[in-house]
């Protein structure tokens, strides 16, 4: 059955859970309505022709930072969208350090309703695990949670006090949501600027010890253990990281965690550029810290790829490296990163960016489903071949503030496909 | 010859060796009854400092004024930096009023090199951070070649540098150019004074260096030891740093008489040196001061002498 709404995408490499074969696919409504090979286009039906190309479920990014409200001259809801779907994405899940806090329903349904709006991707907002994000007092899980949210964090920040943090696990276990950690234990960070190793040395800058990140990891690791809630670690960047959260997996504990694009591929030496493009929290760090990730990510201990998308207007990282904010632009190249740097079967690489963190985010029965009859039509072709290059103004995010002007990156978005609808065609936001 | 002076890094061995070659040129025109000389006349040198510093700024404008050059200052506490106006945009206004060299110190590692992006005048590095501050270096480097005669380099030279090293861009900076002269340094510090990756060359003992009948160092470079790393329980109290790392009257005694005492000023007295320099025949800490102009003489000389007012009667001498 076809119609004048329905989309054919013939002979593509499709690629899912269930694993990797050529096939055609049909979408009509929103859903998906045939699969199988020789599929010929009826009259007037849009026809893609995909050979040589991808076709997987839809990314989904479990760590973006849209800046609205509060900071819509970096990033507003629907350009961060539009950045997001032609990186490969139908869903993000936008990290709440918002001005207001994404601590009340009133500013979780905003978020909500501004990526309808914009109608480029699902925007699924997170809530704070505290009040304004200031450490101190827990928000209303119950009503958020009711209102839609899965995720709780408090990113940009970890929660520093441990008995806090029992009780938000305990608290919110049996609402089955995720306290996601930024982890970073702040008394050993004070006005750290980058990784503290050789090359903080020689800057005379004030280092981020690893050791911040893995004691917070520990520690939460242990309260996953005595409250049996689960916790997903964000933005892993140290090797001692993975390998805690590899015990703990062994141990049979509800633990997930991320890595980023930016620390899979570059390291700390960068910042002897000065530049503050490299500064982000956590830290870039060593080349053996980029190893452990990736090794972390090939053996499944690191379950998804997140981008730590952090849009910032071009000024505020033209100022010296201790003066300028953390973060750097992600969305638009993470798979372009991931084919890039990771040793890993495409199958592996699409699950990190597609149904794992859909799981993670559990939105995983509307997205990173299955490439089959009756399932939502939430997708993205991609060239897995294509080797191409950052063009500042080619980027969709409102920001510039990418590491990755002139390098090489391998794979690219073609098309993304939101509810049956492109958001992207030949690598082009259609609104 | 480059444009900027940022680090000593960049300059090189044998950048450091043109530069304390073009020193002694201009330490001969400061011993002249008139010390100054026509060489920059017409070239403008802005000294922006967003940290106060009387003593370097000083010396950048004197050495700038001796080579006949326009000099201009920019204070932070004049600027509209409090009105949130960008590094960036005081630069480039300065810039636009006409400015061949900026003298630039400044709080935050690396501000040097963003300047340097930002403006195609010269830029000098006069202090970064905890990072660099290259022309205290190689002042450095002159007031040791001085005294000890040493033109070829230092090879052999024993150095200690002692103190808070993990704060001090002086050491970063003068380690680096001793290095480059072909010393030996050991840095003499606590560990929470000292970088994470400084521990090759490092011991927490000053008695180790200087040996029980003081032959063992060469030259004791001693840091400034501010108060405010008390507080930040950095080391426990003065008194103790002093007896484990001070230059205590009992280690003065004991020091051989060629032994350098250095120090980049200003002394914080009875705390890193707990004698009076003018007891210390190897001090040398008063001709890193005069020192200190004839080297940036002959940074500046070195960095805007390319297109020089041919008049000028300092020839630029010949290292062919
Ligand atoms: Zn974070």
């Amino acid at each position: 059955m076809t119609d004048s709404t329905s989309l054919l995408i013939t002979g593509a490499n499709v690629i899912d859970a269930t694993g990797e074969r050529l096939a055609d696919v049909r979408i009509a409504d929103g859903t998906i309505t045939d699969v199988a090979t020789g599929l010929t286009a009826a009259d007037g039906e849009h026809h893609i022709d995909a050979a040589g190309l991808t076709l997987t479920p839809g990314f989904v990014d479990l760590h973006t930072h849209l800046r609205e409200p509060g900071k819509e001259e970096a990033e507003t809801i629907e350009t961060g969208s539009r950045a997001a779907a032609k990186g490969g994405y139908t869903a993000v899940v936008a990290m709440p350090n918002t001005d207001p806090t994404q601590d009340s329903v009133s500013v979780v349904d905003f978020v909500r309703r501004q990526g309808q709006l914009a109608g480029l991707c699902d925007v699924y907002p997170s809530g704070s695990i505290t009040v304004g994000r200031q450490g101190t007092q827990l928000t209303p899980f119950g009503e958020l949670s009711e209102a839609g949210v899965k995720l709780f964090t408090d990113d940009g920040n970890g929660v520093q006090d441990a008995l806090l943090m029992r009780r938000a696990f305990e608290y919110a276990k049996g609402l089955g949501v995720t306290m996601a950690q930024h982890c970073e234990v702040e008394q050993l960070t004070g006005g750290a600027v980058m990784h503290e190793g050789d090359c903080c040395s020689h800057l005379g800058l004030p280092g981020w010890p690893s050791l911040a990140e893995e004691l917070m990891v520990h520690r939460d690791i242990e309260l996953v253990r005595l409250t049996g809630a689960p916790a997903h670690f964000l933005h892993l960047s140290t090797m001692k990281s993975v390998e805690l959260v590899r015990a703990a997996k062994a141990d049979g504990l509800p633990v997930t965690a991320e890595a980023t694009p930016h620390h899979i591929s570059l390291t700390d030496e960068l910042l002897r550029s000065y530049s503050a493009i490299y500064k982000v929290n956590p830290p870039l760090r060593t080349m053996d810290d980029v190893t452990a990730v990736r090794e972390g990510l090939r053996d499944g201990t690191i379950d998804a790829v997140a981008t730590d998308h952090a849009p910032h207007v071009p000024e505020s990282k033209e100022q010296p490296l201790d003066q300028a904010p953390p973060g750097m632009l992600g969305l638009e190249t993470a798979l372009g990163v991931c084919i890039a740097h990771l040793d890993m079967p495409l199958v592996d690489i699409v699950a990190a960016l597609s149904w794992k963190p859909a799981a993670i985010a559990g939105i995983d029965d509307v997205h990173g489903r299955p490439v089959a009859v009756g399932e939502p039509a939430n997708l993205t072709l991609f060239d897995a071949d294509v080797s191409w290059e950052v063009v500042p103004a080619e980027l969709a995010s409102k920001s510039r503030n990418t590491p990755f002007v002139g390098v090489p990156l391998r794979g690219r978005t073609t098309h993304t496909i939101l509810d049956g609808t492109l958001t992207v065609e030949n690598g082009t936001p259609t609104r | 010859m480059s444009r900027s002076l940022l680090s000593i890094e960049e300059l090189g061995a044998d950048g450091v060796h043109r530069i304390l070659e073009l020193a002694d040129t201009m330490a001969e025109v400061n011993r002249r009854p008139n010390p100054k000389v026509p060489a920059l006349r017409g070239k403008t040198v802005c000294s922006v400092f967003f940290e106060d510093s009387t003593r370097t700024r000083l010396s950048f404008e004197t050495a700038a004024k001796r080579l006949s050059a326009d000099t201009m200052t920019f204070a932070v506490s004049q600027s509209s930096l409090s009105k949130g106006e960008s590094l960036k945009d005081t630069i480039e206004t300065i810039a636009a009023m006409g400015v061949d060299a900026f003298v630039i110190r400044h709080g935050s590692t690396g501000a040097p090199w963003l300047v340097d992006n930002w403006t195609s005048a010269s830029v000098v590095n006069a202090g970064d951070g905890w990072h660099a501050h290259p022309t205290q270096a190689l002042l450095d480097m002159y007031t040791v070649r001085t005294a000890l005669g040493r033109t070829g380099g230092f090879d052999g030279l024993r150095v200690a540098i002692v103190g808070d090293i993990k704060h001090s861009r002086v050491a970063r900076s003068t380690s680096a150019a001793f290095h480059a002269m072909g010393a030996d340094v050991t840095w003499v510090a606590p560990r929470t004074l000292l970088p994470p990756v400084f521990h090759e060359h490092h011991t927490e003992s000053l008695d180790d260096v200087i040996g029980p009948d003081g032959s063992g160092v060469d030259v004791l470079y001693m840091l400034r030891m501010q108060n405010e790393r008390m507080t930040e329980a950095l080391v426990p109290n003065l008194r103790e740093y002093t007896s484990r790392f001070g230059l205590t009257p009992a280690r003065a005694a004991r020091l051989a008489p060629h032994t350098l005492i250095m120090h980049p000023g200003p002394i914080n007295r009875g705390v890193e040196i707990a004698v009076d320099p003018a007891e210390l025949p190897g001090a040398v800490i008063t001709q890193q001061v005069t020192n200190g102009i004839a080297v940036r003489m002959a940074v500046l000389f070195d960095l805007l002498s390319a297109d020089a007012d041919p008049t000028s009667d300092l020839e630029r001498p010949d290292f062919a």
